[in-house]
């Protein structure tokens, strides 16, 4: 597959036969991050810049810190901003100016708590907010005596987690894991004797493949939820709603793209993953333990009518 | 020996009084202190100092970084040197090992090759089982599919390893002429020692650039200290005659560095070496969490996708490739230069060399022909990850380690660890100064006391005082259990040659496992809790108690131990009354190093979830908040070094009085 790509791009570059011409020969850098389905959609947009006859390289960095590297341009995009989790480094980029917005995928993003099914039949109240307190003594641990626990994601994640439990009187103490690779142990330990759990997750990622769940269904998000007291069911507290259950999912790319590279830029503003596609991709990986740059490969192979207008409607 | 101690009691009680009505003024000034606190009656800026009292040092760090940095312009010196000559060796080496498109094109080198010539090699340093370990460990990551991501590894480390090794050479070098060099670079090496290596990644980002440069040069700096060290000791140890004898035959100061003096420091040198190798290693694979690519990366990303038989093989492959760059390093200390009659052959002289080009020439020929002696592809490889997740799952599913866990839990948490962090909070801050400084000087006498009272009032005035207290806490409760597991198991396997070496190869492993393995299986054992990263640091802190406790029983004086069987001391009178308390200086060694590696790992730990410095240094490490990440990077450091002067002061006491200095 690789041979194949190598050799059109020769193909391409020595013909030159035009259609990409105006682009820069110079290297797309894309951005790795540490989740399947990120690292897959990197790969398999860099394979059709490098079917485009585009050189691309790779580079491994931190998911918050990239927003400042694609500002600066140490690299070149990036392909998964998440409203959520990356929203507020991604605004503050975007205000200090050298990135662009190219933007979003029809893909949503949610994130809340959530528990593997296991537990539902444990609580069958769930998953409305109010069985919560009823069911606080299933996920009571040592530690915690006579309230619940629920391992919230890392502190620097920002989710709100303490505030959200104590704005809607929740019998919970909120723990702070301190990466994803805790949480998925968390649930792992819970699965063999099907302990109920209840951990911070979110969707698109591939835990949903290996344990199936939901996210509990909190009083909805309303606009100004964080800053405004009166919205919510607690007229006097923040933090009293749901996260938004459908937060986009954004492109974005350093400014001088659009020069340097235009026609790969203009495929950038095109590509569009739905979240059918990015759990298919991350599945190549996660379960069926392929390599990032094999699984983006069979991706393209068995999708060509999804991604070939992206590119042909930047060459006429 | 019961008569040398007597004498040296005699000699101390003068002091012993003065030393005594010191402790107790402190202890008792703490005392009291708590004792207010407990009746209420302590004011509020006793207990902790107030908000005002804090000078904000992260701002003003931050703006004497941002001078240096932007003003000075110190960041276009460093970012030269990290997209020009820096980079232009890492990309000949990412070419080279694993083909990237770059200068100068020829790569990837086959993993034949690679492991050919390592084989000879190795057989040249040690023999047969070298050849079999540097051979066999190259064979199995490119059989496990790991290839690529080692060789993404290796191409830094061989950068990186060779560029701390000269700077540290020419440093040690420095050090060992100019007193005045000595003099002012041990506390900074002393402090680079003890700094948590977040505290040199987030600086590395932001002068040299996400990515491989920053990793290297992460990299390189972590490893400098100990040549600098290494190379000192073994130039001042030169003895004279020998440096007389360059002299007589008039050599000038150039021959006298390069033909005297160096090759007679040559096995220090190399100790050194062997330093900077296994540092860089282990270095690069926590490099990872700023980007570099390789092991580390990739175990993160499998760790990340709770892929635990994948992320085990990682880390076998990093325990074989450190244990081989160890072995073989070590195996080179040992050899002596071999010298060859006038007259010899030039190729019987480098009959070695002659062989390894020869092995590597064959297989790059070979591979020109066969593919996979060239690059074994991605679905050839006998990864076994999937089966050994079953069985990680499993062992962790039986009922009987689930209750002992489950108990664990409950009693450590409820019983020990919450109510031993609340008390240490609870102590007001000066109180807990005190009882820093009484036990500084108890132990180590008046200087380490002078370090401990500075270092803790600056600890406090940073304004992190409880986030230190709480990894104090963490370290303090992880060690004293180690010590309560590491030392026994030590005394055990110090009793027969057969078990000392088992265990010490078990210490070997356990120390070169990626530390941040250790956290799956302690949260899976655990939960998300403290009990989980006490176990995780427990593990890696244990093995230089153990090690220690090995060596020193072992090289307890013969005569010592026949004495005591010839007044027919029981076998416990033995350990008891003779081996143990001669082996405590080399033991204290060891409890300093636990305590140093558990200051390393309470850090890492912050991937469980802990509420210390540990968990704010990560979050720094996403911003560009320079400052505070050097106030907290400090601030371990300083809680550190206060205990590692301590120690190592009462070690050096001891030994002189036991007459084994």
């Amino acid at each position: 597959m690789k041979a194949t790509h190598t050799l059109a791009a020769a193909a391409l570059a020595l013909g030159g036969t035009g259609a990409y011409a105006q682009d820069s020969s110079d290297p797309i850098i894309i951005p790795i991050h540490n989740w399947s389905s990120q690292i897959v959609m990197s790969h398999a947009v860099g394979q059709i810049y490098e079917d485009m006859g585009l050189n691309v390289e790779f580079v491994t960095t931190d998911s918050q810190a990239v927003y400042e590297s694609v500002r600066l341009g140490d690299v070149t995009l990036e392909l998964e901003v998440w409203e959520g989790a990356f929203g507020a480094s991604y605004r503050a980029a975007l205000a200090k100016g050298g990135m662009v917005d190219a933007g979003e995928h029809d893909a949503v993003t949610r994130e809340d708590w959530w528990y593997p099914m296991w537990t539902k039949e444990a609580c069958p109240g769930l998953p409305d907010w109010e069985a919560l307190n009823d069911c606080a003594h299933l996920f009571t641990t040592a530690e915690t005596g006579d309230k619940g626990r629920y391992l919230d994601g890392p502190v620097d994640w920002l989710k709100h987690g303490k505030e959200r439990a104590e704005a809607l009187g929740l019998n919970y103490v909120v723990i702070n894991a301190g990466s994803a690779a805790a949480l998925w142990a968390e649930i792992g330990a819970a699965e063999a004797d099907k302990r109920p759990v209840l951990v911070f997750n979110w969707t698109p990622n591939f835990a949903e493949a290996v344990w199936p769940g939901e996210f509990v269904e909190f009083p909805a998000w309303e606009d100004g939820c964080d800053k405004d007291p009166a919205k919510g069911p607690n007229p006097d507290a923040l933090y009293d709603c749901g996260n938004p259950a459908t937060g986009y999912l954004r492109k974005v790319a350093h400014h001088e793209m659009t020069v340097k590279w235009p026609s790969a830029y203009c495929v950038l503003s095109n590509i569009n993953f739905n979240n059918a596609q990015i759990a298919q991709m991350a599945k190549f990986v996660d379960t069926d333990e392929m390599e990032a740059e094999d699984a983006a490969a069979k991706w393209l192979g068995e999708n060509e009518g999804v991604w070939q207008p992206w590119v042909t409607a930047c060459t006429s | 020996m019961a008569v040398a101690s007597t004498d040296y009691a005699v000699q101390k009680t003068v002091e012993l009084s003065l030393r005594n009505r010191v402790l107790w003024a402190m202890l008792g000034t703490a005392l009291l202190l708590m004792l207010c606190r407990a009746l209420g009656i302590l004011p509020e800026w006793l207990i902790r100092l107030p908000e005002w009292a804090i000078p904000p040092s992260d701002i003003w760090l931050d703006a004497a970084f941002s001078f240096v940095q932007n003003d000075l312009g110190l960041i276009h010196v460093t970012r030269f040197v990290a997209e020009g000559p820096l980079e232009f060796l890492l990309d000949a080496t990412a070419n080279l090992l694993y083909g990237k498109r770059r200068w100068p094109d020829l790569g990837p080198i086959p993993w034949t090759a690679i492991a050919a010539a390592a084989a000879v090699i190795g057989y040249y340093l040690g023999g047969w089982r070298m050849s079999l370990l540097a051979g066999g460990t190259f064979v199995w990551t490119a059989l496990i599919g790991q290839w690529e991501i080692a060789m993404q590894t290796m191409s830094v480390l061989t950068v990186a390893a060779p560029i701390a090794f000269l700077t540290g050479l020419g440093l040690g070098i420095l050090a060992w002429k100019y007193a005045w060099f000595d003099k002012a670079i041990k506390p900074v090496l002393s402090v680079l020692q003890t700094l948590p290596f977040f505290t040199y990644l987030l600086p590395a980002v932001i002068f040299f650039k996400v990515g491989p440069t920053a990793g290297a040069v992460a990299t390189i700096v972590y490893a400098i200290p100990p040549m600098i060290l290494m190379t000192t000791l073994g130039l001042k140890k030169v003895s004279t005659e020998v440096v007389e004898a360059g002299h007589m035959s008039g050599c000038t100061r150039w021959q006298m560095l390069t033909r005297v003096y160096i090759p007679t420091a040559r096995t220090e040198i190399l100790v050194g070496v062997n330093q900077v190798i296994m540092l860089c290693l282990a270095m690069v694979v926590l490099t990872a969490f700023i980007g570099m690519p390789g092991l580390g990366a990739k175990l993160l990303a499998m760790m990340g996708s709770f892929k635990l038989g994948r992320s085990f093989e990682i880390g076998v492959t990093i325990v074989l490739l450190a244990i081989m760059l160890d072995r073989l390093s070590k195996a080179w200390v040992v050899k002596q230069p071999e010298h060859f009659e006038r007259g010899t052959p030039w190729w019987q002289r480098h009959i070695f060399l002659l062989f390894t080009i020869g092995a590597f020439a064959v297989f790059v020929a070979l591979a020109q022909v066969i593919q996979v002696f060239s690059e074994i592809g991605r679905t050839q490889h006998f990864s076994r990850g999937k089966e050994i997740d079953g069985i990680i799952k499993a062992a962790l599913d039986i009922d009987m380690v689930q209750a002992t866990t489950e108990w664990l839990r409950w009693f450590l948490n409820v019983n020990v660890l919450i109510p031993f962090r609340n008390s240490m909070l609870w102590v007001p801050t000066p109180a807990f100064i005190l009882l820093v400084v009484a036990f500084a000087y108890w132990l180590g006498g008046r200087r380490p006391a002078l370090y401990a009272t500075v270092f803790f009032t600056i600890v406090a005035f940073s304004g992190w005082w409880d986030r230190s207290v709480i990894t104090l806490y963490t370290v303090i409760s992880a060690v004293i259990m180690a010590t309560l597991i590491g030392i026994p198991l030590g005394i055990f396997a110090a009793r027969s040659e057969k078990w000392s070496r088992r265990i010490l190869l078990a210490c070997d492993t356990a120390q070169t496992f990626p530390s941040f393995i250790y956290l799956i299986p302690a949260i899976m054992l655990f939960g998300v809790n403290d009990v989980a990263v006490v176990f995780s640091i427990l593990i890696f802190s244990m093995v230089p108690l153990t090690r220690y406790t090995i060596e020193g029983l072992r090289t307890v004086p013969p005569e010592m131990t026949e004495a005591a069987d010839m007044s027919g001391a029981s076998r416990r009178q033995k350990l008891l009354s003779v081996q143990l308390p001669l082996a405590l200086p080399t033991m204290a060694v060891g409890f300093n190093q636990a305590i140093m590696f558990a200051f390393f790992m309470v850090i890492i730990a912050a991937f469980i979830g802990t509420q210390d410095l540990g968990q704010e240094l990560q979050r720094t490490l996403a911003g560009t908040e320079l400052g505070k990440n050097f106030v907290l990077g400090m601030n371990v450091s300083l809680m550190a070094l206060t205990f590692d002067l301590t120690i190592l002061s009462w070690a050096e006491k001891r030994k002189k009085a036991l007459g084994l200095a």
